[in-house]
């Protein structure tokens, strides 16, 4: 077994030991969960540190693993990482391991809950990790099981209406994924990734290419999501449990995006620079309107919710700009969102659990009673705008770069300005929620509100050093980025 | 005459009578299902004794001794193990006839194991009836008001289908002066032989041949539950035993599926228009199936009802494997195979979620979906289980009902049947709905009582059995069951 198995199935095997081991306290379990997702992080910064950069290794999977899984139709355990994938599967071992933290005062079925996310890192790590596409789709719909439950049992509000909601989006898109899957399969006879690349080109299709892009393209489009397949969105992040909303915004939305390059967009280049006009007009909207439907919210989780319809229209744009700098950009943007906005939910989640409040017109002032807080709130607030020297900064300045100066589609000069009123709408949004939340006069009811402690600091820290040290120096993932994106660039010049 | 070809049938023929016999001098009559399921052991020693031999064709050629029919004896043989090992609770309770009850499920099996094997169309319909005539009373076990109507239901219904079936043969050998499956073949193949070829063979321009076809798809249509024929499915689930239930959702309709797949294959795939003639109207019907299935089943409130029409949907997608075998191109074997993993992993499927339906029924006294509420907490492995089987009948992973449809679909997008496999997995989708809410329930909702669900040792062993192999399909296909080794088992 390989190291990227160690990290893919680690959590499961922390599933079993919860699951088998009968009357657990509440306590162990959740030092089992901890132990049983540090491991994989560990591992992974270990994968991102021995990771091969030099020139020979460009466009190469590495870690990879090849075992014969159903020899019937010529499906392989196939897993491996490149430069666009290991930044994922890092994001995705540092969350999980941080929403552990993150969930530690969950106190209603612990012993279901735990198994229920780790099971979910597990799935998400296997979608990043997986280069065969049946494995692919295997993990992809198995992140849907945890999903319901965790947001239909811990959830809030209208938990079983957003739960049902999200299953039933994610289903209709697999659906038609598992559908140009299998046109893939029997046009070029093989279900990995790697070869299809190759091999499409000189294959006969069974159905035009541009069907089989669409039929792929929409079960990513409604994860990303893709305006108008978002409105999912709002209502399982506002229902789901914190932790939940964390790996939602800050990894699952990721498989979208990461989808869209893999598949779509490297295997499909000349569909790809066909339609993408028709993609960045859906990104501009996405990030024009997700923001000004920001501006609206009361609610705190559903405005940070909105706010990453908005942000995910930027992954979008640099995506379809077809450039290698906005290519780059739109991967360093999912990372940044990543670690950001699963800091804000997090901090969001102890807004709530503290003052016991969500509604922004009720709170105020709780500058006074929880400084520590605010500060991180605000930290990962600026972040989001795209302040200089945080992450956001650095990810959404290459996606505009790269699409300004992308010569792949036309007029995109034009969009891309328009998506830049984005990030003035995001500052409005951004300095309008933490003005409300933490500043203006200090509200008496909330005296009694406790600021972070220890534990909560930890994760804090963890996140706020993550997101300074990617705004300070991007060049360490974007030389990765580099190596994955410049052979799928390669094929989109015109 | 070579009975040792027959040894696996002559088993049960044998355990079946010492069952209704020993049951007069036993007390203790779980003996009774210890005795069945040996036999049933046996039988299946025997026929896997008989595993990749050569094909050979018994009894003046009405029989079939190939892997095909060896694979389905093993399968029935499997479930009848399974359905008596969950009944031992049921049954227990019931005062008189229980060694008949056994002894019924036998000769079915019996019966089922002859239509997998047989040639011919007579021995067909005497096997045919033999396993409904068995199935009839086993409906109508409980003697109550609503089990003794299904019983009746069942029969007029299925006499009808009968008949039509008869009707089917009698027009197919009227028109081809034969009831042997590869001579109705080769009849069909001299005319076209003949020099007919370019002034139109007249069998297959009169309709009555096709005629015959249709009518007989409309006899097994009955017993696969294919819309239109399904209208007895969700009375007669509801009314019978829930063992029996779950014995006709899996073997009735493996058998069933058996009996289409050998007898289309055999006599009716060449030449290739008449097999795309029918394949067509499985491709219609199986959409039309699922998605009448699926659309009824959201609005049940009995859960048997609702794995009625789940059974119903099921049979659907099942019937995308034989429109594949219909439309590919004669005589290649297409789409058999995915159609045989499909059948074994939806009997574990659909098996285990009955075991755990009749652990909980049998504690809450009521098959109502909103009586299953807060059995996540009461019981959870038995919930884990169910709530598995529900996940693997949406056809999502990691359980067997997701590489079923895999291989399936698969087979079917590659004989231009795309369209239908879009409308198959947008039907999936809609049976999320309401495979889910059965989740939801037991998962979400306060329980009513904090007691455990008792479950006898039988039972678990069952239900631990379907399980493991829901998701050992579900994870390792290719070292549950190669669907290679399963294409080309047809013999004859």
């Amino acid at each position: 077994m390989g190291l990227l198995s160690l990290i893919i199935f680690l959590p499961v095997l922390g599933v079993i030991l919860i699951a088998l081991i009968p009357r657990l306290a509440e306590k162990t379990i959740k030092w089992l969960a901890a132990v049983f997702t540090f491991i994989p992080l560990a591992l992974a910064f270990y994968l991102f540190f021995v990771f091969d950069r030099s020139s020979g290794s460009i466009g190469v999977m590495q870690f990879q693993e090849n075992l014969s899984w159903i020899p019937a139709i010529n499906s392989f355990y196939h897993v491996g990482v490149d430069g666009i994938s290991l930044p994922l599967v890092l994001l995705m071992a540092i969350l999980g391991f941080l929403v552990v933290l993150i969930s530690w005062k969950v106190h209603l079925r612990v012993k279901e809950y735990f198994i229920w996310l780790l099971l979910l890192e597990t799935s998400i790590l296997g979608v990043f990790a997986s280069l065969d596409l049946l494995l692919f789709f295997l993990f992809w719909e198995i992140e849907i099981v945890p999903m319901y439950f965790l947001i239909s049992i811990w959830g809030t509000g209208r938990r079983s209406y957003s739960a049902m909601k999200y299953v039933i989006f994610t289903l209709v898109g697999s659906a038609f994924m598992l559908a140009g899957i299998l046109a893939l399969y029997f046009t070029t006879g093989s279900l990995n990734m790697l070869e299809i690349t190759q091999k499409i080109g000189a294959a006969a299709a069974v159905i035009p290419l541009t069907a089989i892009f669409f039929l792929l393209i929409i079960g990513f489009a409604i994860k990303l999501p893709v305006f108008p397949l978002h409105t999912w969105l709002p209502d399982a992040h506002t229902d789901a449990p914190t932790g939940v909303s964390v790996v939602l915004a800050g990894a699952l939305l990721k498989m979208g995006g990461y989808g869209i390059i893999r598949v779509c967009v490297s295997i499909f280049p000349d569909v790809a620079r066909t339609w993408a006009p028709l993609f960045i007009v859906l990104a501009v909207i996405g990030i024009i309107y997700g923001a000004a439907i920001t501006l609206r919210q009361t609610d705190l989780k559903r405005l940070i919710a909105y706010s990453s319809v908005s942000h995910m229209g930027y992954v979008l744009l640099g995506i379809f700009a077809l450039s290698q700098v906005s290519l780059v950009g739109a991967s360093l943007q999912m990372f940044s969102h990543g670690i950001v906005t699963g800091l804000l939910f997090a901090m969001a989640g102890l807004v709530m659990h503290n003052a016991g409040e969500r509604d922004l017109r009720k709170l105020g002032g709780l500058a006074k009673q929880t400084p520590l807080i605010a500060v991180v709130f605000s930290l990962a607030g600026l972040a989001s705008l795209g302040l200089p020297l945080t992450s956001g900064f650095a990810a959404e300045f290459l996606v505009f770069v790269g699409a300004f100066s992308s010569k792949v589609v036309a007029g995109i000069q034009v969009y891309t300005l328009i998506s830049a009123i984005g990030v003035v709408l995001a500052a409005g949004y951004i300095l309008w929620m933490i003005q409300r939340v933490f500043f203006g006069p200090a509200l008496e009811k909330f005296n009694a509100v406790k600021d972070a402690d220890k534990l909560e600091m930890v994760y804090m820290v963890a996140f706020v050093a993550l997101i300074l040290l990617v705004g300070i120096f991007p060049s360490i993932l974007t030389n990765i980025y580099n190596m994955g994106i410049e052979p799928i660039a390669k094929f989109l010049i015109p | 005459m070579n009975f040792s070809l027959l040894m696996p049938e002559l088993t049960l023929a044998i355990t079946a009578v010492l069952v209704i016999l020993l049951d007069l001098f036993i007390k203790q009559k779980s003996w009774l299902a210890a005795v069945s399921i040996l036999g049933l052991g046996i039988s299946s020693a025997f026929a896997l004794g008989l595993w990749n031999g050569t094909p050979q064709s018994a009894f003046n050629n009405m029989l079939a001794v190939d892997n095909y029919a060896i694979f389905f004896k093993l399968l029935f043989a499997g479930i009848a193990i399974l359905v008596i090992l969950a009944s031992t609770d049921y049954v227990s309770k019931f005062q008189r006839f229980q060694g008949e009850y056994y002894a019924l499920i036998l000769l079915s099996a019996l019966g089922m194991m002859l239509m997998a094997s047989t040639t011919e169309l007579i021995t067909l319909f005497i096997s045919l009836e033999l396993v409904n005539l068995s199935l009839y009373a086993l409906v109508g076990f409980l003697k109550d008001g609503k089990s003794a109507e299904a019983s009746l239901k069942y029969l007029l219904l299925s006499a009808v289908a009968s008949a039509v079936l008869l009707f089917g043969m009698a027009l197919v050998f009227g028109f081809t002066g034969q009831t042997q499956l590869g001579e109705i073949a080769r009849s069909i193949q001299s005319t076209l032989a003949a020099g007919q070829v370019n002034s139109a063979p007249a069998v297959l321009v009169s309709p009555g041949l096709f005629v015959g076809i249709v009518l007989m798809i409309a006899g097994f249509g009955f017993k696969i539950a294919m819309v239109p024929f399904q209208m007895w499915v969700p009375d007669v689930y509801e009314g019978a035993p829930t063992p029996v239930t779950a014995y006709l959702s899996v073997g009735s309709k493996a058998a069933g599926f058996a009996i289409i797949l050998r007898v289309f294959y055999s006599a009716f795939i060449q030449p290739s228009n008449l097999g795309l003639d029918w394949g067509m109207i499985f491709a219609v019907l199986s959409a039309v199936t699922m998605t009448v299935g699926n659309i009824i089943a959201i609005q049940q409130d009995n859960i048997k009802r609702m794995l009625g029409y789940s059974s119903i949907a099921q049979a659907g997608y099942l019937m995308v494997g034989l429109a594949t075998v219909g439309l590919a191109p004669a005589l290649t074997s297409a789409g058999q195979a995915p159609l045989l993993f499909f059948l074994v992993s939806y009997s574990l499927t659909n098996l285990a979620a009955f075991i755990a339906i009749i652990a909980i029924t049998s504690e809450t006294g009521s098959d109502l979906i909103d009586d299953f509420k807060g059995m996540g907490k009461r019981s959870p492995w038995l919930a884990a289980a169910l709530t598995l089987a529900m996940i693997s009948l949406i056809g999502m992973p990691p359980a067997a009902g997701f590489i079923a449809k895999f291989y399936i679909f698969s087979a079917a997008v590659q004989h231009d049947l795309l369209w239908l496999v879009i409308i198959a997995v947008i039907n999936s989708v809609i049976s999320a709905f309401y495979y889910l809410r059965v989740v939801k329930v037991m998962w979400m909702n306060e329980p009513a009582s904090a007691e455990k669900v008792p479950a006898s040792a039988a039972l678990i062993v069952a239900l631990i059995f379907c399980s493991l192999g829901v998701l050992l399909f579900g994870l390792l296909p290719g070292l549950a069951m190669n669907p290679a080794g399963l294409a080309n088992m047809l013999g004859f």
